[in-house]
């Protein structure tokens, strides 16, 4: 079904960096071998983390659950990703850098399930009993971000949602996780993006993937046809096109207001991997205790598309991708603009982890931090529309007040002005800086 | 013809001057705002550094308030006694008690005692490198080393030293906070200036661990409790704690202290110790 559509078509800003996707575009994607011992933080998740319900030492299987959702509303459970015995409960290295509580389980080397639930026909399920299901597998967004997809399925009832996205754009530079997916679990997507659109009562959906894919792209279209409402939005290639407010824009024209949510304009953005996930969730029973990961980057031997239990420490990924092809200089979780570094490598892959990046020391960013000559790149790449030189002076310079007139706040992170600076000024570093004396002085009540 | 404009020029200005200057002065007269003497006295008396301590938005607004009766004459923590004496004098009042503080760093651990886990090449300040994956140290508790208190001080109190740890001059520091408010990792707390001897560790984690990342932390293992005749000290979550209310400063802790993090921070300030402070290096060498 086609119909035109009544956004622009391409985000505001944004850079082009070299997409270095040919190191794994063409590989299927391969099972990992089942880890020896898996790392399952609670806390995987935006949100409360999650509360243990094994003891050290108790027999679990593939698919239990671990951890319950904590009350507060904002929370999943945790699933074995692995059958075995738990062998710790405490503090563990977690991707977002210190040691956070953890449930290891040691394999016992057999993959046993637990039973597996009925099939579910999404089409004869009510919107409640979807978001149940998909709090119960422990679903959260796979792009990254991780945000319980249960709450982004509960709109409340003055924001009706009339469009759902399904982002496949995967803007991230290095990153073909998705790119496989569509390519070879296109009906599970459209199957999860079917259920997607029936909890949240949506009529339209675009399916929204970058030029740069054409087999994808051809897949998509070729499943799409005959399906009520449902499309695929070809977008040229930018980053980050992928980013859920840009998205939202390109494809519709609507903008989320500052500090709102992309509810508030009708619309709901779901990752592709994430309504796979719930397809599997609804059809299987199957809880998130898998997913489809890229390890790539010059530094690592034999570049590949992984589908890789929760939990399994990063260093075995890269043992089983050949090990370090020369001399490592960073091992990034995520892609290479928004990624975080790891210092050890011991740190599980958790529900956010969308690939393993290990860069050698050419590809590393240079970092000189010399005086602004106000060129502007920065102004033009930046897709909120915000002035991050006016926003890297302020904190600089801690004047904090300042940076939050700049809208500070307002700041996604994306990493473009720090590509395109010519002082190679950490400007996004600053702004993450600004952003958390700011929200730290609201939590204090003062002006300062 | 020349003559007559000059002079012409010359009486209009006088008569313009005269005019505006009647209406100056009656506009002063008339409209003078009534001011407190004593605002300005106080404020010569105050440091000047406007650093907050005290709650209110500068010295000069401290002041008014202290002269109008809504601030104690004792409110400007930098200043200390003597400052308070001097305004409790203007103001006609009692002093009262300033609880005379100073900063200390709780962490001995600079550049040589505790190990990195990661190279960090982003922006030079503590909050920005503990954002990054929570900081290249790989102790979770210790000092940053990027100097984010140096650059709060509003009175030069505080510098790196070649370890990249603080230098807290006790002698410049005015016990004002702006410092312990700035620290990421909570290090800095406010002593009170007679109390000495500090545990110069943060660290909650156990005994092993701090073992493998530093040199002189705390691991928690509970020689100084049983050495200390006051039972001042207690250890808590791994980390030893002094009661400084309890402790005489009799510095026989400090030499049973397995991983020396048991300091006097006439140690670690730069300034001579003061006269009748005990040489707590001497003390520690001597046996305590």
């Amino acid at each position: 079904m086609l119909w035109p559509l009544p956004g622009r078509g391409r985000i505001r800003g944004g850079v082009h960096p070299p997409e270095h996707k040919e190191l794994t575009a063409a590989l299927p994607i391969e099972e990992a071998p089942l880890p020896r011992r898996v790392i399952l933080p609670l806390s995987q998740h935006v949100g409360a983390p999650a509360r243990p319900v094994v003891k050290v030492g108790e027999e679990v299987r593939a698919g239990q659950v671990v951890a319950e959702a904590a009350e507060a509303p904002v929370s999943v459970p945790v699933h074995a990703s692995i059958a075995g015995r738990v062998a710790a409960i405490a503090p563990f290295p977690h991707p977002a850098g210190r040691e956070l509580p953890a449930i290891v389980i040691e394999g016992n080397g057999e993959d046993r399930w637990v039973e597996e639930a009925p099939p579910r026909d999404p089409e004869r399920l009510s919107p409640e009993e979807i978001r149940r299901l998909a709090k119960e597998a422990g679903l959260v967004g796979l792009g990254g971000a991780a945000f319980p997809t249960h709450i982004k399925l509960s709109p409340p009832s003055t924001k009706p949602i009339d469009t759902v996205i399904l982002n496949g754009c995967e803007c991230e530079p290095y990153l073909t996780c998705d790119h496989r997916l569509m390519l070879e679990e296109t009906e599970a997507i459209l199957d999860g993006l079917v259920a997607i659109m029936k909890a949240v009562g949506a009529a339209r959906a675009w399916v929204a993937v970058e030029d740069n894919k054409p087999d994808a792209i051809a897949r998509l279209r070729e499943a799409v046809r005959g399906k009520e409402g449902v499309a695929v939005a070809v977008l040229p290639s930018r980053y980050p096109q992928g980013a859920e407010k840009q998205l939202i824009a390109a494809l519709t024209g609507r903008q989320v207001p500052s500090g709102g949510l992309p509810m508030d304009v009708g619309v709901l953005v779901q990752n592709v991997g994430t309504a796979a996930a719930l397809s599997a969730a609804i059809r299987r029973g199957r809880p998130l205790v898998q997913r489809v990961i890229t390890v790539t980057g010059r530094g690592v031997r034999r570049p590949r598309n992984l589908r890789v239990r929760l939990g399994t420490p990063v260093r075995d990924l890269i043992e089983f991708c050949g090990g370090f092809a020369e001399a490592p200089a960073r091992v990034v979780l995520g892609g290479p603009m928004m990624g975080v570094a790891v210092a050890d490598l011991g740190v599980p892959v958790i529900k956010g982890t969308s690939g393993i990046l290990v860069l050698t020391e050419e590809e590393l960013p240079a970092v000189r931090n010399v005086a602004c000559i106000r060129c502007g790149r920065c102004v033009r790449a930046c897709p909120m529309g915000l002035l991050p030189l006016y926003l890297g002076r302020a904190a600089e310079h801690r004047r904090w007040d300042e940076a939050e007139a700049y809208h500070a706040l307002d700041c996604i992170e994306c990493g473009s002005c720090s590509y395109v600076c010519p002082g190679e000024r950490p400007l996004v570093q600053y702004i993450r800086q600004a952003k958390t004396e700011i929200l730290a002085r609201r939590a204090k009540g003062k002006k300062g | 013809m020349a003559a007559g404009v000059i002079w012409s020029s010359i009486g209009t200005m006088a008569l313009i001057g005269l005019v505006l200057g009647l209406g100056l002065t009656y506009a002063s007269r008339r409209l003078a705002v009534e001011r407190d003497p004593r605002v300005d006295q106080i404020e010569q008396l105050l440091p000047g550094a406007n650093c907050g301590a005290c709650g209110y938005a500068g010295c000069r607004q401290m002041a008014e308030e202290m002269a109008a009766g809504r601030a104690p004459a004792a409110a400007c923590v930098a200043g200390g006694s003597a400052t308070a004496a001097a305004i409790a004098e203007i103001l006609g009042v009692e002093a009262g008690e300033v609880q005379e503080r100073v900063a200390v760093l709780l962490c001995g651990g600079g550049a040589r005692e505790a190990s990195r886990r990661s190279r960090y090449l982003g922006v030079q300040d503590c909050l920005a490198a503990q954002l990054v994956a929570g900081g290249p140290k790989a102790c979770a508790y210790g000092c940053l080393g990027y100097g984010t208190c140096v650059r709060a001080c509003p009175f030069g109190a505080i510098r790196l030293n070649d370890d990249a740890l603080p230098e807290i001059d006790r002698h410049k520091c005015t016990g004002c906070g702006k410092c312990a408010e700035a620290c990421p990792r909570h290090l800095i707390v406010l002593a009170d200036r007679a109390s000495q001897v500090f545990v110069a560790c943060s660290s909650q984690a156990r005994g092993a661990e701090v073992r493998k990342v530093c040199t002189v932390g705390c691991i928690g293992c509970q020689l100084c409790v049983r050495e200390c005749p006051q039972g001042a000290i207690t250890v808590e979550n791994n980390l030893a704690r002094i009661d400084q209310e309890r402790c005489t400063r009799c510095g026989s802790c400090l030499s049973r202290c397995p991983t020396h993090c048991l300091v006097a921070v006439t140690e670690l300030t730069p300034c001579q110790p003061a006269e009748g402070v005990v040489d707590w290096k001497q003390a520690a060498q001597s046996g305590g």
